[in-house]
C-alpha cells in the first residue's frame, strides 16, 4: 500500500524522533516529581504550618471592662453591647476595593479605613475598622457578608457611661490603643484595636480595669465561615472601681459651677477621699470613648473652653488672697508675728519706689493677724513676706503641698509654682528680687497653685495640719475571686505647727465667713471656715469691674471647710472670671458644704434619690 | 495472518492494561472530586456523580472512537473543522461567559465547550493533512499546516483561552518534530521567533486580558500580594506543600475543604490530590500516567500507517502537555493557564473529548496489524 511505502521512505526516521519524546517525557516527568517532592517533603513542614494558619483565625476575644462606682455603688460607667466591624487582611482579595464598598455602605472616611489596614499587625489577625455601629450598619454588612470576605462584625462591650457628662473629667474616656502606646511596656499584651483608658480614672487605673483578653481559635473556611472553635481560653473581666465621690455632691458642684468656667474640689480631710470635684466646661465621655472623625477632634481641641482640660487638677492659677492661710501659720510659727503684733494699714506698701496697694485703698487701720485674715488686710501680709523673705514663704508653702503634685490618680495633674530665690535661678536664670516677695505673699506674681492642691491645704489646716494624699479610689473589687479590697489612706505627713496656731487660724477664718469678706458663705446649718481670694489676672486694672473684658477679669477663689468644730469637708471653688471671691465663689462653696452636710447627717435625707443613675450594686459599707 | 488479524480486532493484554490504567487514572479523579465537592450543591446533582455520569459518556466515545475506522474518520477532518470554526464563531457571539472568558454553548442544563472538540479535531486534521501526500519543502511543512490552524487557534485566544490555545501550538510543534523539519528550517525558525518575540510580546501581551497578565505576574512573584493576584498560585502550593509525604487523608485536606483553594474540583483537582494523598500518593498517580503516556507512544511507534502514528502522537502530546502543565501550574511551577487535569479534572467537554482521544488511540493500535480491510 502506497501509505506504506511512504513511511518507510519519508517517516524513516520517525522512530529516532519517537525516542527524543520518550526521553523529554521521563525528564519533564522527573522535573515534575522532583519539584512536588521539594513542595511536599522538603518544604512540607513549612506548607504545612502555613495552611494550619489559614484555618484557624485567632478571635480575641475583648474582656468586659472594670465597672465604675461612686462611694455608695452608684453606677458610673459600664459596658454595654455594640457591634464592632472587623477586617481580616489575608482574606480581603481586593483592598481598594473593599474600601469603596465600606465607605459606600457605611460612609466611612476611606482615608480612616486605609489607615487602619494599612497599621502593624498581622495579616491573620482581625483589626478593628469601626466601632459603634449601628444595628441598621451592621444588618447591611451582614446582608452583603458574601461580597466582602474578610470582613465580619461582632458584638463587642463598648463603654458607657450612664451620667454622661457627669463626673467626666474625674473617670475620663476610653479609647483604642495608638501604635505609641503599644510600643510602651504598660501597653504589653495588648493588641491594635484594644481599648484603654485614655484619661480621668480610666487611664490612671487602667491596669485594675482592663482586665485580660481571651483567646478563640476558630477553624474557618475562606469566606470566614466559622467552622469550629478550636482552642478558648476565656477573658477575664477587669476589677471593678469604687470612687471616692458622692456623685450627688459631684451633680450639685457641677450645677453650680453652671454654664460658668472654673473648678470646684471638696475632699474629706480626715482620709483625703475626694467627695466631689467638677471641673467646667465638661464633655461627654460617651462621645469621646467612639470613634471620633479627625475633624471632631479638632473641634474638641481647638475648643476655647479647653473642655478636656480637668481645671480641678491641671488648672494653675494665682492663689491671691487664700496664700494668706499658709502665710498665717508661717508667721505664727517663725514668729515673724505674734498673734497680738499689729500691722497699721493705710491702704499701701511702700517698697523701693513703688507703691504695693491694698484691696481698700482707704486702709484697715492697725490690724493684728485675726483681722488681717478675716478683712484680707493685704498691707499686713506684704510686710510679713517682707520680713520672712521668700525662702521662708516657699518652705511652708512646700509644707503644705504647694509647687509639687498632691499624688492625686490622675493623669497630667500639673504641680503649679511654689518659687524661691533658687527656683528663679534655675527657671529664669534670673536673681529674686525683693519686690517679688510682696506680691507672693499675697499670691500673685510667680505663685500658682491648683484647685487641687488649695482644697488639700484648707483640709489640712482643718485637720491641725494631718495631710493626707488625696485620693479618688477607695476600693477596688477582683471580679474573678470577688474581693473587695479597701484602699487604705495615705498619709501625706504633717505640717511642723503647733496646735495653737492652727486654732488661731481657724478662728479667724471662722470669722471670715461669720463678718469678714465671705459672709455670702455663712450658713444657718453648719458652722464654716474659710478664706477668699481673687486671683489678678491683668496687671493694670482701670475703672470699675464691669467696664473690663470678661477674659481679663479676676479669679474667685474660696477655700473652706467645715464644720468648723470638727471639719469633714474641705472645699476649694475657682470660677474664672467672675471677680471677688467673697462674691462670685463663697456661696457656691456654701451650696455645697450644706449639700454634703445633708447628705451625710443621719437625717432620712441620705436615701435622697440620684436621678443620673441607679444603683447597679452597694458596696458594703460607706466609709 | 487472518488469526493474528481477529485476534487484533479483540481486546488483548494490552488493551485491559491500557483501560485499566485509563480507569485508575478515572478513579481517583473522581474520588478528589468528591473529596472536595461532598458538602456543596452541585446543582441537579452531586459532582461526582456528574463526573460519573460524563465518564459514562466519554466511555461510550471511547467505544465509538475504537470503532470507527480512523481512516474513515480522518476523511471527515476538514468539515469536523469547519464546523469547529463555526462553533467557535458562534461562541464569540453567543457563548455563555463565566470567570471573564466566552467558552461555552448553552445546550439545555449543560454547557458545551467547544475548544475542547477543537483540541481533537485539530489533531485529525493535521495528521490527515501530513499523512495525505509527500510534503516537502518548509512552505507546505511548516506553514501551510500553520495557517491551517491559525483561524482555530485565534478564535480560542480571543475568548479567551490561553491553555487550550498552548496545547494547539504544542501539538503542531510535536507533529512538526515527528514528522520532521531539517535542523536548518528549525534553526531559522527558533531565529525568527526569538527576532519576532518583542513585536510578538507587545501583541500577545497586548491582547491578553487583565487577570492574565495578572496570573502571570504573580507567576513572577507569587509571595507579592497572597490576598491579591497570587492567591490562587499560593494557596495551591500551601496545599500541595502540606500534604507532604503521606498526605492528609480523604476529606482531610484543609486547604481544599474549607475552600481556600478555589476551583479545587477541576483545574486545581491536583493540588487536592496531593493534599490528602501527600507525595506517595502523588508518585503513584504520576506512574500511573507515565505508563498510559508510555503505552500510548508504544501504539505510535508500531502505527501501521504515517496517519495512525502521527494521531497517536498528536493525542500523546496533548495528554502530554495538559498532564506536565496542569501539574506545573498547581505546583507553581509556570503561570496559571487554566488546563484542566486530564481524566482528573472534574468536566463533561474535557473529560468526553479525552476519553474519546484515547478510544482512537486505541483504534490506531486495533488495526495496526490489519494489513487489508
Amino acid at each position: 500500500m502506497a501509505a506504506g511505502n511512504y513511511a518507510e521512505t519519508e517517516f524513516g526516521d520517525f522512530h529516532r524522533r519517537l525516542m527524543i519524546l520518550r526521553v523529554g517525557l521521563l525528564l519533564v516527568v522527573a522535573l515534575l516529581g522532583l519539584r512536588l517532592w521539594h513542595l511536599q517533603v522538603r518544604e512540607g513542614p513549612y506548607y504545612r504550618d502555613l495552611s494550619e494558619n489559614n484555618r484557624t483565625r485567632q478571635v480575641l476575644l475583648e474582656p468586659a471592662r472594670g465597672l465604675i462606682y461612686d462611694r455608695h455603688g452608684v453606677l458610673l460607667a459600664n459596658n454595654v453591647p455594640s457591634f464592632s466591624l472587623y477586617v481580616t487582611l489575608e482574606e480581603v482579595k481586593d483592598r481598594e476595593l473593599l474600601i469603596g464598598r465600606l465607605t459606600e455602605l457605611l460612609g466611612l472616611d476611606p482615608a480612616l479605613i486605609r489607615k487602619k489596614l494599612t497599621a502593624k499587625g498581622g495579616k491573620l489577625l482581625p483589626r478593628k475598622v469601626k466601632d459603634r455601629m449601628t444595628l441598621r450598619d451592621a444588618v447591611l454588612i451582614e446582608s452583603h457578608r458574601l461580597e466582602l470576605p474578610g470582613v465580619m462584625v461582632q458584638v463587642e462591650s463598648q463603654r458607657n457611661y450612664p451620667g454622661g457628662v457627669i463626673a467626666a473629667h474625674l473617670l475620663g474616656y476610653v479609647g483604642e490603643v495608638s501604635a505609641e502606646q503599644l510600643e510602651k511596656p504598660e501597653f504589653a499584651g495588648l493588641h491594635q484595636g484594644s481599648v484603654v483608658g485614655q484619661y480621668g480614672v480610666e487611664k490612671s487605673f487602667d491596669r485594675h480595669v482592663r482586665g485580660q483578653a481571651g483567646q478563640k481559635n476558630v477553624e474557618v473556611d475562606a469566606h470566614g465561615n466559622e467552622k469550629q472553635e478550636v482552642v478558648i481560653e476565656q477573658p477575664q473581666a477587669g476589677n471593678d472601681l469604687y470612687l471616692t465621690i458622692d456623685v450627688r455632691l459631684q451633680k450639685v458642684a457641677e450645677d453650680l459651677l453652671g454654664p460658668e468656667y472654673g473648678a470646684i474640689v471638696a475632699l474629706d480631710p480626715t482620709n483625703g477621699d475626694i467627695l466631689a470635684m467638677a471641673s467646667r466646661p465638661g464633655f461627654d465621655p460617651n462621645v469621646l470613648s467612639r470613634e471620633l472623625t479627625p475633624k471632631q477632634w479638632v473641634e474638641i481641641v481647638q475648643d476655647e473652653g479647653r473642655p478636656l482640660n480637668n481645671r480641678a487638677s491641671q488648672g494653675q492659677y494665682p492663689p491671691g488672697s487664700t496664700f494668706k492661710v499658709p502665710m498665717a501659720i508661717a508667721a505664727l510659727e517663725t514668729k515673724t508675728m505674734a498673734p497680738s503684733s499689729t500691722v497699721s494699714c493705710t491702704g499701701g506698701y511702700q517698697f523701693g519706689n513703688r507703691l504695693y496697694h491694698d484691696w481698700k485703698a482707704s486702709g484697715h487701720g492697725a490690724v493684728a493677724l485675726h483681722d488681717a485674715l478675716v478683712h484680707s488686710c493685704d498691707v499686713y501680709f506684704y510686710t510679713v513676706g517682707q520680713r520672712m523673705g521668700i525662702d521662708t514663704m516657699a518652705e511652708y508653702g512646700k509644707e503644705f503641698g504647694l509647687g509639687q503634685s498632691t499624688g492625686v490618680e490622675l493623669p497630667s495633674e500639673r504641680t503649679g509654682i511654689m518659687p524661691s530665690t533658687a527656683w528663679k535661678e534655675k527657671a529664669k536664670n534670673a536673681p529674686w528680687l525683693p519686690g517679688e516677695t510682696i506680691s507672693a505673699a499675697i499670691g500673685q506674681g510667680y505663685v500658682t497653685v491648683t484647685p487641687l492642691q488649695m482644697a488639700s491645704l484648707i483640709g489640712t489646716v482643718a485637720n491641725n495640719g494631718v495631710n493626707y494624699r488625696p485620693r479618688l479610689v477607695r476600693a477596688v473589687m477582683d471580679r474573678t475571686i470577688g474581693n473587695l479590697q479597701e484602699l487604705p489612706a495615705v498619709p501625706r505627713g504633717k505640717v511642723k505647727a503647733k496646735p495653737e496656731t492652727f486654732r488661731l487660724v481657724k478662728e479667724a477664718l471662722a470669722e471670715v465667713v461669720t463678718k469678714g469678706t465671705a459672709t455670702r458663705a455663712k450658713s444657718s446649718l453648719v458652722t464654716i471656715g474659710g478664706k477668699t481670694g481673687t486671683a489678678q489676672v491683668a496687671a493694670l486694672r482701670t475703672g470699675p469691674e464691669e467696664n473690663i473684658p470678661k477674659k481679663f477679669r479676676d479669679h474667685a477663689w474660696f477655700v473652706a471647710f467645715a464644720p468648723v468644730e470638727s471639719p469633714k469637708i474641705a472645699v476649694a471653688v475657682l470660677a474664672e472670671h467672675m471677680g471677688h471671691g467673697g462674691a462670685a465663689a463663697a456661696p457656691l462653696a456654701k451650696e455645697l458644704i450644706e449639700t454634703y452636710i445633708k447628705l451625710t447627717s443621719p437625717a432620712p435625707a441620705v436615701t435622697a434619690d440620684d436621678s443620673t443613675a441607679k444603683p447597679a450594686r452597694r458596696a458594703p459599707e460607706p466609709l | 495472518m487472518i488469526d493474528r488479524l481477529t485476534e487484533a480486532r479483540g481486546f488483548d493484554n494490552f488493551d485491559l492494561r491500557y483501560v485499566g490504567l485509563i480507569l485508575a487514572i478515572l478513579g481517583l479523579g473522581v474520588l478528589s472530586i468528591h473529596s472536595v465537592t461532598h458538602d456543596q450543591q452541585g446543582g441537579i446533582a452531586p459532582y461526582y456523580l456528574k463526573q460519573l455520569i460524563w465518564i459514562g459518556l466519554g466511555a461510550a466515545a471511547f467505544l465509538v472512537m475504537w470503532v470507527w475506522d480512523y481512516h474513515s474518520l480522518a476523511r471527515l477532518a476538514y468539515p469536523a473543522y469547519a464546523l469547529v470554526l463555526l462553533m467557535l464563531l458562534f461562541v464569540l457571539f453567543e457563548g455563555r461567559a463565566s470567570k471573564g472568558a466566552q467558552r461555552w454553548i448553552a445546550l439545555g442544563p449543560f454547557t458545551f465547550q467547544p475548544s475542547e472538540f477543537a483540541k481533537l479535531v485539530l489533531i485529525l486534521v493535521l495528521a490527515h493533512y501530513y499523512s495525505k501526500a509527500p510534503r516537502v519543502g518548509w512552505l507546505q511543512r511548516v506553514i501551510l499546516p500553520g495557517l491551517l490552524m491559525l483561524p482555530g487557534l485565534l478564535l480560542i485566544l480571543k475568548q479567551p483561552d490561553l491553555g487550550s490555545g498552548l496545547s494547539f501550538v504544542a501539538v503542531y510543534a510535536a507533529m512538526l518534530l515527528m514528522v520532521g523539519v531539517r535542523s536548518q528550517a528549525l534553526g531559522v525558525m527558533l531565529l525568527f521567533s526569538v527576532m519576532l518575540f518583542p513585536f510578538a510580546w507587545e501583541g500577545v501581551w497586548g491582547s491578553l486580558h487583565d487577570y492574565q497578565r495578572q496570573r502571570i505576574m504573580a507567576f513572577v512573584n507569587p509571595d507579592y500580594d497572597p490576598g491579591g493576584k497570587g492567591y490562587h498560585a499560593l494557596q495551591s502550593k500551601i496545599a500541595i506543600g502540606s500534604g507532604e509525604l503521606t498526605g492528609k487523608g480523604l476529606f482531610g485536606g484543609t486547604q481544599s475543604q474549607l475552600k481556600f483553594l478555589p476551583e479545587g474540583h477541576t483545574d486545581f483537582v491536583f493540588a487536592v490530590f496531593a493534599e490528602e494523598w501527600g507525595f506517595l500518593g502523588v508518585l503513584v498517580l504520576l506512574v500511573l500516567f507515565v505508563a498510559l503516556i508510555w503505552l500510548s507512544l508504544e501504539i505510535a511507534s508500531k502505527a501501521k500507517d504515517q496517519l495512525g502514528a502521527l494521531l497517536a502522537v498528536g493525542i500523546v502530546s496533548m495528554l502530554c502537555f495538559c498532564v506536565v502543565v496542569n501539574i506545573g501550574m498547581t505546583a507553581g511551577m509556570f503561570p496559571i493557564v487554566g488546563i484542566p487535569l486530564p481524566l482528573v479534572s472534574y468536566g463533561g467537554s474535557a473529560t468526553i473529548m479525552t476519553m474519546a482521544s484515547l478510544g482512537l488511540l486505541l483504534n490506531v493500535k486495533r488495526r495496526r496489524l490489519s494489513l487489508f480491510y
